[in-house]
């Protein structure tokens, strides 16, 4: 069984950092995983996307196409890849910033105000961690607690914004649940 | 120990300090800036050194004097920057240094761009400087070997006292995956006293030690030459490494690919065989020495029909293959190399093609 996620935004909005914790949760579930970014010429402000894999075997080509769920952080990035994603899975759609929803009808979608939620648990900047949270809740991919886990481990070094990063992340649960 | 999550780029610059590598020296350029990026802070945490040449010209010729000392030396670099590098790696090879060589392969020719590519196997495997010399080139296929092959190299640098290339590519060096570090290498490197110079006060030998390149006499260089042939004829012997994937069934199809193709491939063989339709692919992991003999007996088992190398090139490797394949099979080749790695599912078209 494999699993693709492909997460995508503008450059700075730490579309790299959810995914690489992603990944990172599911090694130490046992999965087999890769992180992939995309890297153009990109910068700051710019397009910004990752695909990470997910399997209980060894990975083949890392290059994936059609992945199975998508995480869009910003407009942009859902018309250019919401018909790539596969039948079955999920469409995650940062409302904050984007006014519409898929055209989709064979996907699940996942429509939540990520950077309102940061913004209410103390920073925009948590807008990744309120989406990478909800995201999790609502696929299942990994086990929550360890991916919490994950966060606080990540933020080790700069221990003054765990809480706000904790909060983000339980507002994010939250927000897949009652989505 | 346990696994840990890196980037190829960070892993090959840990690797290369658990193999006891004290001396970095390299120019940055997309795509392995990473190893820079991650060695400008870890190696001073080890005691060595980093520094950053004003080109690559420069940095060639400071792994030329670190090498001749004695020192295990690396570099890293994409494409362009090992052509530049290219002249001092005929010196290090004609002088008998050991010394590391990342090449973090991106498009070319020329300034070309900066996705993955596997355009410079030639230029890896077949000198890629002036005069009679080889490099020991492996090819990792992920950040695993990526990290078992660079502390390898440092190992057969000095086993062979010459320069050994890891010829990734952008993706290697760019994606992260889960990497469990092999013990650290603990050997000193060998035999320094004998030739390296090192410096009177610093070693036993009371020897003087010349570290040169020229030899103007004709019966000397000619000697020079036959001594790194007989290195080579040694690599051939004992340093061929590979994989055949897939080979214990009666496959139709053989597929030549290394690095980040050969893993399109492996997922092509595994959606081809839910189909019913064999294919094996013989991988190598050393370029030079090539598989010679094992792409030779792939190919020629009853059930294949014919060769293919894929590459992300116009055509390198094949021309190995087809020298190995001596005329018993067919030998086809595809290839992209803009930048876009090739899908699996175009692998299954061109292998339906041939069948």
């Amino acid at each position: 069984m494999q699993t693709e996620i492909k997460f995508a935004g503008f450059g700075g909005q730490g579309i790299l950092l959810s995914a690489k914790l992603l990944a990172y949760a599911a090694m130490k579930q046992g999965y087999f995983v890769a992180w992939v970014p995309s890297y153009g010429p990109e910068m700051r402000g710019g397009t910004a996307y990752c695909t990470v894999v997910i399997s209980d075997k060894l990975i083949g080509s890392p290059i994936i196409k059609n992945p199975t769920h998508l995480v869009a952080m910003n407009l942009p990035s859902l018309e250019k890849f919401e018909n790539d994603v596969k039948p079955g899975g999920i469409i995650f759609i940062n409302s904050s910033l984007i006014p519409v929803t898929s055209k989709r009808t064979d996907v699940t979608q996942l429509v939540v105000p990520v950077n309102d939620i940061a913004m209410k648990a103390g920073s925009v900047r948590a807008a990744n961690i309120v989406a990478l949270s909800a995201f999790a809740a609502k696929s299942k991919l990994v086990d929550l607690d360890l991916l919490k886990e994950c966060v606080k481990e990540e933020f080790a070094a700069k221990a003054k914004i765990i809480p706000l990063n904790m909060e983000a992340f339980d507002q994010g649960v939250k927000s897949a649940q009652t989505a | 120990m346990a696994k840990v999550l890196m980037k190829g780029n960070e892993a090959i610059g840990e690797a290369a300090i658990r193999a006891g590598c004290k001396n970095y020296f390299a120019y940055p350029i997309t795509p392995q800036s990473e190893v820079a990026e991650y060695l400008v802070k870890r190696l001073p945490e080890e005691g060595g050194v980093f520094l950053q040449g004003e080109s690559e010209v420069a940095v060639g010729y400071m792994i030329f004097g670190a090498a001749g000392a004695g020192e295990r030396v690396m570099t890293t670099s994409s494409s362009p920057g090992i052509s530049l590098m290219s002249e001092a790696i005929s010196y290090i090879a004609a002088a008998h240094c050991p010394a590391v060589f990342v090449n973090i392969v991106r498009g070319g020719p020329g300034l070309g761009g900066i996705l993955p590519s596997q355009g410079d196997y030639f230029q890896a495997t077949k000198g890629g400087g002036h005069g009679d010399y080889h490099l020991l080139v492996m090819a990792p296929d992920g950040v695993q070997e990526a990290v078992e092959m660079t502390m390898l190299a440092f190992t057969l640098a000095e086993k062979y006292r010459g320069p050994v290339m890891i010829m990734g590519d952008g993706l290697i060096g760019q994606m992260m995956e889960p990497v469990e570090f092999p013990d650290d290498l603990k050997t000193e490197p060998t035999n320094k006293d004998e030739w390296a110079t090192s410096g009177m006060d610093f070693r036993k030998s009371k020897k003087r030690n010349l570290v040169k390149s020229l030899f103007l006499d004709p019966t000397a260089l000619n000697d020079n030459n036959l001594a790194l042939k007989a290195k080579y004829q040694q690599m051939k012997e004992e340093e061929v490494r590979f994989e055949l994937y897939n080979g214990d069934t009666d496959y139709r199809v053989l597929i030549t690919s290394y690095g980040t193709m050969s893993r399109v491939c492996r997922t092509a063989i595994d959606m081809l065989k839910e189909e019913g339709i064999e294919v094996a692919m013989l991988r190598p992991k050393t370029l030079f020495p090539f598989p010679e003999k094992a792409v030779f007996e792939a190919a020629c088992k009853d059930s294949c029909k014919a060769v293919i190398s894929i590459e992300m090139s116009m055509g390198q490797m094949v021309e190995d293959v087809e020298r190995c394949v001596k005329g018993k099979r067919p030998v086809e080749f595809y290839g992209e190399c803009g930048g876009d790695i090739p899908s699996p599912e175009k692998i299954i078209d061109i292998i339906k093609g041939l069948l």
